[in-house]
């Protein structure tokens, strides 16, 4: 039997116990109050050091531009210092000192505010985010709703940004982060219904608890909520197969575009911490947050959670290093045609599974039925439900026309004058 | 909840929300309005919080800062010259008496209302809630859902272009 986890201040499997050592410690000869002004400069200490400046600076900023040139057969950032260590410090410079620039026609009050705006959601979503037993800020008990409220705000501040700037590329990104953050919103919260159905709760340390007691993982009883939550979550993250809101190659950078110096900064190192923030609570409700098969006894629990949200991350930095951006249309069309039809799919699936479920007083081996049933009508439902609405695999080039007209690859002869090949 | 940093951060919202609700008002920009706006919303679901309605609270961000502020911004981007200036109109008479009708019958709903107050709150979970609309409160929630299902019907057959109809020639 593995030993289980002590309220002790030296068991560092769990940091909760330390600070509140300290803390009760402090508060001992510290006048009333002072604690409350303490804990949270520990708090943010720890976070620092453990979380924040190894995932925002080096998986966030240095990793995944080292990954995606990785992917894309180029080298990537390597210059400042060993294998380009030293970038994201060089990137923050650069950007302190560079002027600040405001269009004389701005709106300027909510051009400042905006940035400041985008901030502030992205460091309140990390407090419900369980890290261990008791490393979590904030154990609300309706955590999964916090969190979509307030990953519902930034898009307001990105909107002010759009719009502030007086330009018409700006406004165009501001419509369209608008219009997508409407559409992906729905499916993503019929996804996370379905969720919170099968385990019957909403509070994320619950839920993880519920992962821990059946031994399973919510990604594979509910593959198809897995799957809307990633494409969804992308989508409002703006991230590249789906940032048609700041869309280089259409409209110059989108709601960005009068941005520069740390105001864009600020942005741009926001946008990773809204990534890293989604693909933290990915793992805790998905992947079972900090637990993973009994190994938490051994290893501590953060350092797992840490781990399996940097596997997430890489996730979709594969993605935005792979896949062409789509254009505007066919993602408002995906999003009302495909997955939300599907997601409506899921939630009755779910509806069903947990009906049976409690009439059979939530016996252990119910849900591994469930998880083979859901991953079967997965498989089944996507290719289905794309034929219904009309898209033909078959009739999709899977080469280019040009090169399927003539033929396919003609490789040049060697000593071929220039021009004579078809 | 009592204690000093309870009244603290009511009056700190009371004044951050009213505030907002006047800004709404005097702002000559329909955008700042709508901005001053949401602030009011997120104002009023700090008051939730502060009375231990955490649900409430969220669900009012969800839905109101979320959504229905995100829609109204949206509509106000795809109306010409709706963004920029909001003058005088000759609407202030019958929009006053409206004001002053809406203000009555709050003064009525405040002055009727027993004020009455628990020590602890109540804890509400999800099979809680789900089952208190499902049971007691399953005539209203069907009703606005069908209102809404309505207005999407409604909207759909608005925007609908019958020259559309023809199926796309797919390559």
């Amino acid at each position: 039997m593995p030993f289980l986890i002590t309220d002790h201040w030296y068991d560092l499997r769990d940091l909760a116990n330390l600070c509140n050592q300290v803390l009760s410690w402090l508060g001992d000869f510290l006048p009333h109050g002072l604690v409350y002004i303490i804990a949270p400069v520990i708090g943010f200490l720890f976070a620092f050091m453990l979380f924040t400046l190894p995932t925002q600076l080096y998986l966030g900023v240095l990793g995944e531009r080292r990954l995606i040139g990785r992917v894309q057969s180029r080298l990537g950032p390597n210059r400042t210092g060993k294998f380009g260590v030293l970038q994201p410090i060089a990137d923050a410079l650069k950007l302190l000192t560079k002027e600040a620039f405001t269009p004389t026609k701005a709106d300027r009050v909510v051009m400042y505010v905006a940035p400041i705006l985008f901030v502030a959601p992205a460091v309140m979503l990390f407090a419900v985010i369980p890290f261990s037993h008791g490393m979590i800020i904030a154990n609300v008990s309706a955590s999964l709703l916090y969190f979509v409220a307030v990953s519902s705000l930034p898009v307001l501040a990105t909107f002010m940004a759009g719009w502030s700037h007086n330009n018409k590329y700006s406004l165009f990104g501001a419509i369209r982060i608008v219009a997508m953050t409407i559409s992906f919103e729905v499916p993503l919260v019929l996804a996370l219904l379905g969720l919170a159905l099968m385990m019957g709760t909403i509070n994320l340390q619950d839920m993880v608890e519920f992962q821990r007691h059946f031994h399973i993982w919510m990604v594979v009883v509910e593959p198809l909520a897995f799957g809307i939550y990633f494409i969804c979550v992308s989508a409002e993250l703006n991230r590249t197969p789906t940032d048609i809101a700041e869309a280089e190659s259409e409209i110059v950078a989108g709601y960005l575009t009068e941005y520069s110096g740390m105001k864009w900064g600020l942005f741009y190192g926001m946008d990773i911490a809204y990534a890293i923030a989604a693909s933290c609570f990915a793992a805790t409700v998905f992947f079972g947050g900090w637990s993973f098969f009994g190994l938490d006894h051994w290893v501590p629990p953060w350092i797992i959670f840490i781990a399996k949200v940097y596997a997430f991350y890489s996730l979709f930095i594969w993605t935005r290093a792979t896949l062409p951006r789509l254009r505007s249309d066919q993602l408002m069309e995906f999003a009302w045609k495909y997955l939300l039809p599907l997601a409506l799919f899921n939630i009755f699936i779910v509806a069903t599974e947990r009906m049976l479920w409690s009439k059979a007083d939530f016996g252990r081996g119910w849900i591994y039925v469930f998880a083979v049933i859901n991953i079967a009508l997965f498989v089944a439902a996507i290719p289905i439900w794309a034929r219904f609405i009309g898209y033909r695999p078959e009739r999709t080039p899977t080469r280019a026309r040009l090169v399927r007209e003539a033929g396919g690859y003609v490789p040049l002869a060697p000593n071929a004058a220039q021009g004579d090949q078809r | 909840m009592d204690g000093v940093g309870v009244t603290i951060t009511f009056w700190i919202l009371a004044v951050v929300t009213l505030g907002a609700a006047l800004g709404v008002m005097a702002a000559r920009n329909l955008l700042h309005a709508v901005l001053f706006l949401i602030l009011t919303f997120i104002g009023v679901a700090g008051f939730f919080v502060l009375l231990s309605a955490e649900f409430l609270a969220m669900a009012q961000i969800i839905i109101y800062v979320g959504a229905i502020a995100v829609l109204v911004l949206f509509a106000i981007m795809l109306t010409p010259h709706a963004g920029r200036s909001n003058g005088e109109t000759k609407m202030v008479l019958p929009a006053g008496l409206l004001a002053l009708c809406l203000a009555a019958i709050f003064v009525f709903v405040l002055t009727d209302t027993d004020w009455s107050t628990v020590s602890t709150a109540p804890g509400v979970g999800v099979t809680g809630l789900g089952e208190a609309l499902l049971s007691t409160w399953v005539l209203p929630f069907e009703m606005a859902s069908v209102l809404l299902t309505a207005a999407l019907v409604g909207a759909i057959m608005l925007a609908r272009n019958p020259e559309d109809e023809i199926p796309e020639a797919r390559s």
